[in-house]
């Protein structure tokens, strides 16, 4: 135990491929495509035990290949990929057998009841009908589904479905947790129960590996995040590091008449860090958002609504790819 | 100004507005455009390859035993109209189980059309009677493959018997409509076929006089909607027809189309409701 | 370094799956929904009674390999081998899309340490022993009406077996190539004159030169020809023809289904 690595905020890759020994996840130049697209154009990764690591980027970023890579269910096209010290692409099965996977759309069995699911699933792990019985209803507890445990599939909401999915992903208590975007699609309260019952598997120790276009989920689940961005990585961090590294501690949002922003940002490009113009609004980076609101007041210019914020993720995506992620 | 155009309120109309009926052609259209060629042989291809195996390869082997056929004068006489009668049901069958859950459980097509002037009449109204011509269509190609054979007595037999064809299969259309719009498993599908479809397909007198069965099972199947329809059917197609049996006949089917027609509304009505 | 040997040591044990997980999956299913399944044996019998007795009782019967043989008792084991293609071709066919294309059930499976050759073996398992269940009571009616000739009979249920794999194997391996519900009208115009010419229903004496040559080649004959030899005892070598014909066609099938189940599902 005392050898485990510990996830630095900072952590600097370690040099040469052998030498990662703790790296659950280990990959150097890891490519994927299809036919003629590259959907992954040769990354670097490391996620140590214990950690909680992020993939963000937009759709067609590159996230969820990477993901069905180090699921060990598509094998990479060039570079090295290792899991769980395993080469998935001679023990697929040995790594799954001790991955979690909790995909993007829902491949719950449609014929069978709640329960039932968790219970067959076991079975695909060589998992004894007592013990998967007992698991089961653990796990259903823990995603707060036991009432349900008798009904099916589609009688589910969105926010139940995405449960009882992480759930079964939990039923060989996996020694990695692969969620790929795992609340995408769901109401603000499903979120945040789902959150809940992650954080809490963060808590007991589980290794996390979350892709998510969201910057809150990745500002609330994740120690480290890459952001991915057309099949590379743009930059990688702690999300608090990421934000001091590439935003300013503070964003004032103006919004003025529709067609307006691009006009005036000229007229505010000195008061800020930088500017960027959305279509709907103006931001302004600077230190203190209070202060540079005060001075475009100053100027005369009446804005039709103001916010101001601290930087997040998202700032970060726009600065380093001039797009936002959720378009 | 649109002057036609004041929506009743949709509960209160339990007739169809034929105006509404007809504007839901431009969708029936589009669905059979899109779909025709996954039914082609189906609808087309099979009947006549029954007829090729039964009627004309079987029946060689039946003709040299010289049993009796209700007067038919070869076993291809005789099985020929059973099939398009058991074909038309068949085809009644595929356009009203299947469909419907579709429209309702995974495209949700009605809950879209009743949230605009469109009421449930006008949407069983309209199935059916795309149901209906697809009946027509199958039916009637099947008359024609089948005239050269020379087992048709008459013309005016067949131009008759054609939309007899078409009253069997809608005289099945409501009734299944009506349960397809009541059970929620798809599983309910495979019972229906089971133990409906097939039997009727064959022991309705299509394949054999419906004399060679035990006393009981021949009480039965004269009561069945398809017996009605197949003998309907023989006796326009070999010009063997006894007037007032035709009329109980056609009485029988007319009613069963109404009365599904009825039904199929009410049971949709009530799926849509809650 | 001691975690990595100690997810070796966990590696080494990592569970051997067979495919039987899957036919447990599909029992559970079934278990469910019993008046389905039990009414899957009815299709076969009524065929039997309508064209056997009804029909038969318009032909005189027929020669199999000079025995003089009664219609129904003739019409019987064509029904048999019939209904065991029909039985496999669904199952491996339109079962198999829907889990393959729509509810995305193999994606979650192979989320596991099941293989994709787990899949293919279960659910062929699976299909055939649904259809022994139906080809069995399917022989004890027949016994029961008087139609079985001979005890050669009893290897006309493992026969059916046969039959099923041949068929389950190459339906699962045509499903993989299938984009939508539409291409499924190409799977009923191979069965449906398989079913009405392959000797099912009169001889295939009924056909002159190639045309006969071409039912005889068509796996439904094989399967009827050998059902019908063993049901009526007029076995022949022609029967290890059809056993050899059939095994390789289910082994080739079981074979290109889990090589394009790797394509679809692990790319």
């Amino acid at each position: 135990m005392t050898s485990r690595p510990t996830s630095g905020v900072r952590s600097e890759p370690l040099p040469g491929g052998e030498e990662q020994a703790g790296s659950l996840i280990h990959a150097r130049g890891l490519r994927k495509s299809y036919g003629d697209f590259e959907a992954v154009h040769g990354i670097d990764l490391d996620v140590q035990p214990g950690e909680s690591f992020g993939f963000l980027g937009p759709n067609g970023a590159g996230k969820s290949s990477t993901m069905r890579m180090i699921a060990a269910v598509s094998p990479p096209s060039a570079g090295s990929l290792s899991i769980l010290g395993l080469d998935p692409r001679t023990h697929g099965p040995q790594i799954r057998a001790r991955l979690g996977v909790c995909p993007q759309e829902d491949t719950l069995d449609l014929e069978l009841n709640i329960r039932d699911n968790l219970v067959v699933y076991a079975s695909y792990f060589g998992i004894r009908k007592a013990e998967a019985g007992r698991r089961a209803d653990e796990l259903l507890d823990f995603v707060q589904l036991t009432d349900k445990a008798k009904a099916k599939v589609v009688d589910l909401s969105g926010g139940m479905k995405r449960r009882l999915t992480i759930a079964r992903s939990l039923i060989n208590d996996p020694d990695l947790l692969l969620l790929d975007e795992p609340t995408t699609g769901l109401d603000p309260q499903a979120r945040h129960l789902l959150w809940d019952r992650l954080f809490r598997l963060k808590q007991q120790g589980k290794t996390l590996v979350v892709t998510t276009h969201y910057m809150d989920e990745a500002e609330q689940l994740c120690d480290r995040l890459v952001v991915m961005d057309g099949g590379d990585i743009v930059a990688q961090g702690s999300p608090l590091a990421l934000i001091r590294e590439h935003s300013t501690r503070e964003v004032a949002e103006l919004r003025f008449a529709v067609g307006e922003h691009a006009a005036l940002a000229e007229r505010v490009a000195d008061l800020a860090d930088r500017v960027e113009v959305l279509p709907d609004r103006l931001l302004l980076y600077t230190h203190d958002g209070e202060q540079t609101l005060a001075r475009v007041h100053e100027r005369g210019l009446q804005p039709v609504a103001v916010l101001v914020r601290r930087s997040t993720l998202e700032d970060v995506f726009l600065r380093l790819t001039g797009r936002t992620l959720v378009d | 100004m649109a002057t036609s155009t004041t929506p009743v309120p949709v509960r209160q109309r339990l007739l169809p507005d034929w105006g509404m009926v007809a504007r839901q052609r431009v969708y029936w259209t589009t669905v059979y455009q899109r779909t025709w060629k996954g039914s082609v042989i189906t609808s087309f291809v099979v009947p006549l390859l029954y007829v090729v195996a039964m009627g004309v390869l079987l029946g060689g082997f039946v003709d040299r035993g010289g049993a009796d056929l209700e007067g038919a004068p070869s076993y291809l006489a005789f099985v020929a109209p059973g099939l398009a009668a058991a074909h038309a049901m068949q085809i009644a069958a595929g356009e009203t189980t299947w469909p419907v859950m579709g429209c309702l459980k995974w495209h949700r097509t009605y809950y879209a059309m009743v949230a605009t002037p469109l009421a449930v009449p006008d949407v069983v109204t309209a199935h059916l009677a795309f149901a209906g011509c697809r009946i027509a269509l199958t039916t009637g190609v099947f008359l024609l493959v089948m005239a050269p054979f020379g087992v048709f007595a008459t013309v005016w037999g067949v131009l008759l018997a054609w939309p007899v064809l078409v009253l069997t299969g809608l005289a099945f259309c409501g009734l299944f409509f009506a349960y397809s719009a009541t059970i929620r498993s798809e599983s309910g599908f495979a019972l229906i076929y089971r133990l409906l479809v097939i039997p009727l397909f064959l022991f309705s007198g299509a394949f054999f006089p419906i004399s060679n069965l035990s006393p009981t099972l021949e009480a039965i199947a004269r009561l069945t909607p398809l017996w009605h329809g197949v003998d309907l059917t023989r006796m326009l197609l070999l010009d063997t027809v006894r007037p007032g049996l035709a009329l109980v006949h056609l009485t029988y089917l007319v009613v069963l189309a109404v009365g599904g027609w009825v039904l199929a509304v009410w049971r949709l009505d009530k799926r849509l409701e809650v | 370094m001691a975690l990595v040997t100690a997810s070796l040591v966990r590696a080494a044990a990592a569970p051997q799956t067979t495919g039987w997980e899957i036919v447990r999956r599909n029992f559970l299913v079934y278990r469910r929904d019993w008046l389905v399944f039990l009414t899957g044996f009815l299709e076969p019998v009524l065929y039997l009674f309508s064209i056997g007795v009804g029909v038969g009782r318009l032909v005189e019967g027929f020669d199999v390999n000079g025995h003089l043989v009664p219609y129904a008792a003739f019409v019987a084991p064509g029904m048999l081998a019939a209904s065991a293609m029909n039985g496999a071709v669904l199952d491996a066919t339109f079962g198999i899309f829907f889990k393959l294309r729509y509810d995305k059930v193999y994606e979650g499976v192979l989320a596991t340490p099941m293989r994709t050759l787990d899949i293919a073996r279960g659910e062929l398992t699976w299909c055939l022993m649904r259809s022994a269940v139906y080809s069995l009571g399917f022989l004890l009616v027949m016994a029961a009406m008087g139609l079985v000739e001979s005890w050669w009979a009893v290897l006309a249920w493992p026969a059916t077996w046969l039959i099923g794999f041949a068929f389950g194997g190459a339906g699962m391996a045509l499903t993989t190539f299938m984009k939508s519900w539409q291409d499924f009208e190409y799977i009923g115009l191979a069965l449906v004159p398989m079913f009405l010419f392959s000797a099912t229903f009169f001889p295939v004496t009924a056909f002159d030169g190639w045309l006969r040559w071409l039912v005889e080649a068509t796996p439904l004959y094989r399967g009827v020809a050998l059902v019908r030899e063993l049901t009526t005892g007029a076995v022949t070598a022609d029967s290890l023809v059809s056993v050899l014909y059939l095994l390789v066609m289910g082994a080739i099938g079981v074979l290109v289904a889990s090589r394009r189940f790797d394509k679809l599902l692990l790319s």
